[in-house]
């Protein structure tokens, strides 16, 4: 009884001085990892980046989880990454809620397409009134006549219209709803712009990757995701009509020409809520890296400066096949400018 | 073996590991083993009271993280039907409803199929019938073939509990692709032609009331066999030949006397199923739609209080996390509710049966 | 004397027969009368509803075979999750940090578990014992994702980041009431004739709980501890913003470190499954069946050692 008892309480006792052995400094003096997590709008990108990053440096480890804007702007004020990612920027009072400081950093841009899932209708032509009135759920059937006006030749069914949006706080939806703000005033008043939109109507997914899946899955509906995830799929997307009454389809040109109509101010966030120009796509947004001022070790600080930098630079040219807009040269000038903000404590 | 047991006990290598020494049992205890006693019974007051800690902490921390939107929304956030984080209007009654609906659906969809399954275990069709193909075969005294009825029993049985082992998210993933295809035609002509019936209200596009019930019912329904199933066993032997020795048919004496006196254990069964139910998150996030929609129809999507927590949680700033903390505060107090009803409801069986 | 009449012996219409001319026909089984057709009606309908009860276990199992089979490959087990629009890749992270983090929970709680159900056991129906079980059944129906908050509330918030800890944490939560109760249910299930003979022979209760009952209910606490092990694996909620997810092995560069993110099957079949890449997706059914096929072989192990100490007595 004795020895036996004596080596069972001995292993009870061990538990409770386990995770004090684990958790001796993890990395070794040369491996920096870093945490990031944030929009699911850029995560392909980021992912296809930071994988080609770690493992072109022996010394750094790079991971980044999709979980949406809202969540990795929540990350970065509890300190749990070492930097976030969100379409939606960062307002004013959350960045107060960092004691170091953050830096924005704008590091690829993209359009928001409205994907649709009908059989039968390709180049389905959506005017202003028409995609604002379904996303406001007045119009709640296919074949309604402000959608039928728009598409003479084709055959719209009479369906009723699945509209699919975001469960999750997200910076694609900020994008969306501070678009239809500015060309419907009904939309303005009654939802407005915000990360997570109190919509009148639809069924909610989570991430661009849900509400992607759920496009997919069911017939009749409609949702805003980013434009790569809806090329990549090979779903047919929307031509919706700009503030010049062209109906303009979502490409790297008309992307282009959307974030021209917008200058670039001094702290780097900006928004085309509607861009004036006549080949410009409606809905385009950039997407900014957040990064803390100031870094515990000079190691993570200086691995964080090269990221950014291999994101404007090298990573650049994988944007394009991605679905994503590349960066205007004026804005890489400036967002590489901006990395000595970041530096050890 | 001459340590003073059971004639038919047969050694184990557990035993070795605490085996006496010879006379440590028969001798006095040294002062050594009176404290080893009072050491090992202290340390498992204190786990046992750890255990009971760790629950009071757990509703504690959620109670004082809850307390200013209690004290910011008051009762209104129970009625409320509005759910906006921009205008800070916030109102749980559609999660509410949606849970208290899917629940209880499901516990009627759950409850019939898992007793049926109980009472087909505790009476042994599947046994008799095939010992009755064996008898024709005369193959019923083999001594390998004799053993299929008995292994078929149990091999049954452990299929039913195995439908639990099956995690929640593989569960979500079935419901989408297999479930949701599989009936959205019949429920859209349902739509069609009893629409005005106000369950069948709306139409199917996807996630819904329906598949998420139907989910959850198969989830619930090993829970509810299980414990049945052990309280219709239990049920003395001489009760059943006396209703048999009376006349009854198999099925009257299920009915009249083998369900009564085991219904102690299947409403604990029921009720322990209502608060999984209750608590499900994945399956239901993934299924229910998500919508803050309240209504009885069966086709439209609607949300759960676990839904709500599962999908809001990650981006909540603080001031929303007190909001979702009173939320959890609401669904702990119903399951909390449903566990001291059905305490009660057993007690007061207890007490009116005449043993 | 039994006259042959179309092949069948019949009754003889002896006078010296006492059973002439009787009817038997109403001692017979009849499916005209009222009560035995509802009794055989009834029957039928418990064995469809029981067989249908059954319909979605090989239905799931089935899916899984078929749309998680084709992509379940060797090199699923040895490579890292792919980025999107990334071919090939595998999820052997994932299996490492599921076993790593469901091992963790084990230790902290089986422990604790066992004890707590010993006490139980000992202190039968005392007001503590009686709340603790209460408190016990209450915990049973905890809904995953408060397990998840709370962890996040109390390990992930004060540590500074998302950790194997933290999701071992909010797993121990939700397996510990189905070890207590388990275990309590084991430990009295020891017949008392045992001991007592032990109580008689001088043993003190330790002795008694060490030599004779733990020893005798140590299959039935196994069996509960492989259902609590079956549950936590497939648990994803808990994990959402406890563990995280990572995309590396746990090993970087030499060292093993828990204190960071961690992969696991549950996370990675939530998040790939959603996703609208199909190499992702046919991952996450390769995953969803190695997560079903190590959760069904933990139940198996549990009901094949429950029956194996159930068959002594």
């Amino acid at each position: 009884m004795t020895a036996r008892a004596v080596a069972m309480f001995a292993i009870v006792a061990g538990v409770a001085v386990f995770p004090a052995c684990s958790s001796a400094p993890a990395e070794s003096t040369n491996t920096v990892k870093l945490q990031g997590a944030g929009a699911s709008f850029p995560a392909p990108l980021y992912t296809k980046w930071f994988k080609s990053y770690t493992t072109a440096h022996q010394n750094v480890l790079v991971d980044y989880q999709s979980v949406g804007s809202g969540s990795g702007v929540k990350s970065v004020i509890d300190h749990t990454v070492d930097f976030g990612a969100s379409d939606a920027a960062m307002k004013a009072e959350d960045m107060a809620k960092v004691p170091e400081g953050v830096q924005l950093f704008p590091m690829t841009a993209g359009s928001i397409v409205l994907a649709y899932n009908l059989q039968g209708v390709s180049d389905l032509k959506l005017s202003r009134k028409a995609y604002s009135g379904i996303f406001l759920g007045q119009i709640t059937r296919w074949n309604d006549k402000a959608i039928a006006d728009a598409n003479p030749g084709a055959k719209l069914p009479d369906l009723p219209i699945n509209v699919v949006v975001r469960a999750d706080s997200s910076g694609t939806s900020f994008v969306v709803s501070q678009h239809l703000s500015a060309i419907n005033d009904d939309f303005g008043k009654t939802v407005g712009a915000n990360t997570m939109p109190n919509w009148p109507t639809g069924t909610k997914s989570k991430g661009n990757e849900g509400v992607t899946a759920s496009i997919l899955s069911t017939p009749g509906s409609i949702g805003y995701i980013e434009y790569g995830y809806a090329k990549s799929q090979m779903m047919p997307m929307a031509m919706l009509e700009n503030k010049s009454g062209k109906f303009v389809q979502a490409s790297t040109a008309s992307g282009q020409a959307a974030l021209a109509s917008a200058a670039l101010p001094d702290d780097m966030i900006v928004w085309a809520k509607d861009p004036d120009v006549p080949d410009a796509y409606p809905i385009v947004t950039y997407t900014w890296l957040i990064c803390y001022k100031k870094y515990p070790s000079k190691d993570k600080a200086q691995a964080v400066q090269e990221l950014v930098k291999y994101g404007l630079t090298e990573g650049q040219k994988a944007a394009e096949t991605l679905g994503y807009i590349p960066l205007p040269d004026a804005v890489v000038t400036k967002a590489t400018s901006a990395i000595q903000n970041v530096s050890a404590q | 073996m001459s340590r003073g047991l059971s004639a038919s006990y047969t050694a184990r290598p557990s035993d070795i590991l605490f085996e006496p020494r010879p006379g440590e049992i028969t001798q006095a205890p040294s002062a050594m083993q009176i404290a080893m006693d009072r050491a090992f019974r202290t340390l498992c007051v204190t786990f046992a009271l750890f255990t009971l800690g760790l629950v009071v902490f757990i509703v504690a921390r959620i109670t004082v993280s809850a307390v200013p939107a209690v004290q910011r929304y008051g009762v209104s956030f129970l009625v409320g039907r509005v759910w906006d984080p921009n205008t800070e209007r916030y109102g749980i009654l559609a999660e509410t409803w949606g849970t208290l609906y899917t629940s209880t659906l499901a516990l009627i969809l759950g409850t019939a199929f898992g007793l049926a399954a109980a009472v087909f275990l505790s009476e042994g069709y599947l046994g008799h019938a095939v010992f009755r193909v064996l008898r024709r075969l005369r193959l019923h005294l083999h001594p390998v073939w004799g053993k299929l009825p008995d292994q078929l029993e149990h091999l049954l049985k452990n299929l039913i509990e195995l439908l639990a082992a099956i995690p929640s998210v593989v569960y979500g993933l079935w419901g989408l692709f297999v479930v949701i295809p599989l009936i959205r035609p019949m429920c859209n002509w349902l739509h069609l032609k009893v629409g005005w019936i106000p369950f069948f209200a709306t139409d199917l596009s996807g996630p819904g009331v329906l598949p998420a019930v139907l989910v959850l019912s198969i989830m619930i329904l090993p829970t509810i066999t299980a414990i049945s199933r052990d309280a219709l066993v239990s049920v003395p032997a001489k009760l059943r030949m006396a209703a048999y020795g009376l006349g009854a048919t198999r099925w009257e004496t299920v009915l009249a006397v083998i369900l009564p006196t085991a219904s102690r254990g299947i409403v604990g069964g029921v009720v322990l199923a209502f608060g999984r139910a209750l608590g499900e998150t994945m399956a239901l996030a993934m299924l229910v739609g998500n919508a803050n929609r309240i209504g009885l129809s069966l086709f439209s999507p609607a949300n759960t209080l676990s839904a709500l927590l599962a999908n809001t949680f990650p981006e909540a700033s603080t001031r929303q996390v007190s909001v979702l903390m009173y939320a959890a505060l609401v669904l702990l107090a119903i399951t909390l509710a449903v566990n001291i009803i059905g305490a009660l409801i057993i007690e007061r069986a207890s007490l009116a049966r005449v043993d | 004397m039994a006259v042959r009449q179309n092949g069948r012996p019949t009754i003889s219409a002896d006078a010296l027969d006492p059973f002439a001319g009787v009817d038997f026909s109403h001692l017979e089984r009849s499916l005209r009368r009222p009560r035995t057709l509802v009794d055989f009606l009834l029957t039928a309908l418990v064995t469809t509803m029981t067989l249908l009860a059954l319909v979605p276990l090989f239905s799931v199992v089935l899916m899984l075979l078929w749309r998680g089979g084709q992509r379940l490959r060797l090199s699923v087990f040895t490579e890292l999750p792919p980025a999107p629009l990334e071919q090939g890749g595998g999820f052997g992270n994932a299996v490492i940090g599921t076993l790593i983090i469901v091992a963790l929970a084990v230790i902290v709680t089986v422990p604790v578990g066992v004890l707590t159900a010993v006490y139980l056991a000992q202190a039968r129906e005392s007001r503590l014992a009686g709340a603790i079980r209460f408190c016990a059944k209450v915990l049973t129906g905890f809904p995953s994702i408060l397990a998840g908050v709370f962890a996040y509330g109390a390990i992930v918030l004060t540590t500074g980041g998302y950790s194997a800890f933290a999701g071992a944490a909010a797993l121990s939560i939700l397996m510990l009431p189905t070890i207590v109760l388990t275990s309590e249910d084991a430990i009295r299930m020891v017949p008392n004739r045992m001991t007592d003979a032990a109580v008689g022979m001088g043993a003190t209760p330790t002795q008694v709980m060490w030599m004779v009952s733990l020893p005798t209910a140590l299959p039935g606490i196994l069996t509960g501890v492989m259902l609590a092990v079956a549950r936590a694996a497939g648990e994803t909620a808990p994990l959402l913003f406890t563990a995280l997810f990572s995309n590396y092995w746990l090993w970087s560069r030499g060292q093993v470190n828990l204190k960071q993110p961690t992969a696991s099957l549950a996370v990675l079949i939530y998040n790939f499954a959603g996703m609208p890449f199909p190499n992702q997706v046919t991952l996450a059914w390769g995953a969803a069946l190695v997560l079903v096929l190590l959760v069904l072989g933990a139940n198996l192990i549990g009901q094949s050692l429950s029956s194996r100490g159930a068959r002594q007595f």
